[in-house]
């Protein structure tokens, strides 16, 4: 019987999912500010509507930080935003800025039931919306800032965190949560991981960032920067020094080469280079800021993920005439989500789909062209992508100054090999059990990239908290095992 | 933050400072390296550790005035502080008795082989120096690596001090020298360790490949973050890429591509005159 009326609901209330409302692509192309500028409370309120609140809510195991997304979005269709932030805040500490940066098509949205016969829900903008809302509310005087002031008292033990991009954020605030002592240590300047070094000001702004690491802190979390453990202290050192455990999140901080000819030459960039560079150092309003970049007038970027979206539309805002995106594949594998995708055609890049650089040529010490091969799709690899193989003879080249190789990121060893016994894979991630982060040292957990290799934020999140469930309870057992 | 200490003017365009840095100065190394970034505009650039007091808990750089960001470290004084500084990083030099060693320092580059050589010795070598500058007034830390070297030799550009010319002249002279009336044409110099300005460690490179001494050079490459993850300061060595970060900063000089290291060193050329001009106008620096 209740089956039949939710079908109807169903039928009846078909709006259409609510618009992001974005800047032009004309406009946004000469600025680093904020691509998509966030629902109003209108927009809110008529898309949380569409949420039909099933009694089986699927989108929740959706979610790998498993966020009560029926019970916020209610609370937002009955105006009660501060107590949906909440909600979500329970499970997820960084809603503003996975609200932003999720892959919501293939987690939550993608589980939505509306998604069969229409578009999901949108929740990830839902989620985005009532954190947003909170900050312009403190920015105005409008709300006090209720986590402003340390109220927790750490009565447990002291833990070490090593990385403060998503999963050692997320590892600290859970185990502050529960009474411990954190420390989270940064080997840059300032904490964020990825979140400040790699995805740039317009899609992620970092004054975001630094409000949702202020609220980490509010929970008693303490964070070291300028400290590069294995260097200027070693885990060995930190166990001394009273620390009970120690989460190891270290990221995928390594760049990958090609190892084509001419990739040393002025000019040729690794994205993590490039986007540290723009989105940490603030080359992009050089020379108010003393980091520079070179920015080129005909660049090429090599890869399709993320980063190679961010690294050619980073291209295209520090006055890039031509953007070139080489991708080996073909447009439907690209690994990078739909919504950027768009978003950089529509920024006037220009895909090579089915092309790999053989070599770059220089001329005088700096990038002249970059030579490709036409590629084919051939059988399904390891991933279950179809293999790219190259055209005989089908080279081009295309007139460049600036190559951007943003191919991958590997495990950085700098940590890895301070620690002379901890296992590693062939490729160099620490083998870590996926469930609780355990590795083969006592006392030492990991978690994130530097155990999945380049992955996703919310995943860290995930693998962030799981390890902090396992640490309390290696530390209150004392049971390794 | 963190405090400088104490300033000492070496010469006109270079600085030593002492920095409140308990934590680093405890771990560092001879030939290790610290990145400083001085305010929150600023860049991120790396300099050498000269020494350092494990018990004070202070740590010791010098730095040379060449653009706007060691100008702008040259103008702070004893009380300010640094926004930002992190280390210790790379790799410390390799500190064994090989018997007899050159430490080789050209100009600025004299500060970073102090360390060096200070290790060598307490190692048991028998240490020979050979320090350099453009003029006598822009020769630095004569006295500490005197004190330290079983021989040292000086040489001036311009002949105002010592031997007339660069240090590889006289280091060629040197090795020589050191040759004549040995059938084996073999020297009895186990190792030579240069630090100074790119041009000057190739040179040095070349004198030493034909008598086949190993010989080590600490590379200067541009840095941002300096722990392995951005690639800015890749070079071949040996044909491979090397990050000067994590891999070196000391690496065998014969294998180095000195070409390669020289054309990167300029890839900022253009925007460190547009920094450099726009200080300039801000703060009137005296010429």
């Amino acid at each position: 019987m209740t089956e039949k009326i939710n079908k109807k609901e169903f039928k009846k209330e078909k709006i259409p999912r609510m618009a992001m409302p974005e800047q032009d692509p004309e406009k946004r192309i000469r600025n680093f500010n904020e691509v998509t500028l966030g629902y109003t409370e209108e927009d809110a309120l008529r898309e949380a509507f569409r949420c039909i609140q099933c009694r089986n809510p699927k989108c929740i195991k959706g979610c790998p930080v498993e966020i009560d997304i029926k019970s916020f979005i209610k609370l937002i269709k009955e105006k009660k935003f501060d107590e949906a932030l909440e909600k979500i805040r329970e499970k997820n500490g960084l809603p503003a800025m996975c609200g932003r940066v999720c892959p919501q098509e293939d987690q939550c949205e993608k589980e939505c039931i509306l998604s069969i016969k229409d578009e999901p829900v949108a929740i990830g903008r839902l989620e985005r919306y009532v954190a947003d809302r909170e900050m312009k509310q403190v920015a105005e005087g409008i709300k006090e800032c209720a986590w402003s002031e340390v109220t927790k008292k750490c009565t447990r033990g002291k833990v070490a965190v090593i990385g403060s991009g998503p999963a050692g954020l997320t590892c600290g605030a859970e185990l502050a949560r529960m009474g411990y002592r954190v420390t989270i240590f940064e080997a840059l300047h300032k904490p964020g991981g990825v979140l400040v070094y790699g995805i740039p000001e317009f899609r992620l702004p970092k004054e975001v960032v630094q409000k949702e690491i202020d609220y980490i802190k509010s929970l008693g979390v303490k964070i070291e920067v300028n400290m590069v453990i294995g260097k200027i202290l070693t885990i060995d050192d930190l166990f001394k020094n009273g620390f009970k455990a120690v989460f190891i999140s270290t990221g995928a901080g390594l760049p990958y080469f090609m190892g084509i000819p001419g990739e040393n030459l002025n000019g040729v960039y690794s994205a993590n280079e490039y986007l540290t560079r723009s989105n940490l150092m603030k080359a992009y309003r050089f020379p108010e800021c003393d980091t520079p970049i070179v920015k080129g007038l005909r660049v090429a970027v090599v890869g399709g993920g993320n980063v190679a979206l961010d690294s050619a539309r980073t291209a295209k805002r520090l006055g890039a005439e031509k953007v070139y995106l080489i991708y080996r594949r073909s447009e439907k594998e690209m690994p990078a989500r739909d919504e950027e995708v768009e978003h950089t055609r529509e920024e006037g890049i220009e895909f090579k789909l089915l092309a790999s650089p053989v070599e770059i040529i220089g001329k005088n010490g700096w990038v002249d062209k970059i030579r490709c091969i036409k590629m084919k799709l051939g059988e399904p690899d390891d991933s279950g992508r179809r293999r790219p193989l190259p055209v005989e003879g089908s080279e081009f080249d295309i007139g460049v100054d600036v190559v951007i190789m943003a191919i991958g990121q590997g495990p950085n060893p700098l940590l890895t090999s301070s620690v002379p016994h901890l296992e590693l894979t062939k490729w160099g991630n620490i083998k870590a059990d996926p469930v609780n982060g355990k590795t083969n040292i006592e006392g030492v957990f990991a978690g994130g990239d530097i155990v999945t290799g380049a992955a996703t934020v919310i995943l860290a999140m995930g693998a962030g908290k799981n390890a902090a469930k396992a640490m309390d309870e290696y530390i209150r057992t004392g049971i390794w095992q | 933050m963190y405090r400088i200490i104490k300033k000492e003017k070496l010469v006109e365009n270079i600085d030593r400072f002492y920095l409140k840095a308990p934590l680093i100065a405890k771990k560092s190394k001879a030939g290790q390296f610290v990145v400083i970034r001085i305010n929150e505009e600023g860049e991120r650039i790396p300099l050498t550790i000269v020494d350092y007091d494990r018990k004070k808990g202070i740590l010791s750089i010098v730095s040379m005035r060449v653009g706007k960001t060691t100008a702008l470290l040259s103008s702070l004084n004893q009380g300010d502080t640094i926004l930002d500084v992190v280390g210790p990083l790379g790799n410390a030099s390799e500190i064994r008795n090989f018997g007899r060693v050159i430490c080789v320092g050209g100009g600025v580059g004299v500060a970073p082989i102090l360390p060096t050589a200070r290790e060598l010795k307490k190692a048991g070598n028998y240490v020979i120096s050979i320090i350099g500058a453009r003029s006598k007034d822009l020769l630095i830390l004569k006295e500490e690596m005197g004190n330290t070297s079983d021989e040292l030799y000086i040489c001036s550009d311009d002949g105002s001090i010592g031997y007339h010319g660069f240090v590889s002249g006289f280091l060629k002279d040197y090795l020589e020298k050191n040759l004549a009336g040995k059938t084996d044409r073999k020297t009895n110099i186990a190792r030579v360790i240069a630090i100074g300005p790119a041009l000057m460690m190739n040179a040095v490179s070349e004198v030493t490949r034909p008598f086949s001494i190993k010989t080590i050079v600490s590379l200067n490459s541009i840095m941002v973050d300096a722990t392995g993850m951005c690639g800015a300061c890749r070079v071949e060595v040996g044909g491979k890429t090397k990050f000067v970060c994590v891999d070196g900063p000391e690496f065998d000089a014969h294998l180095v591509n000195f070409d390669l290291l020289l054309s990167r060193q300029k890839i900022y050329c253009d925007h460190e005159g547009v920094c450099m001009d726009l200080y300039q106008h801000k703060c009137k620096l005296p010429e």
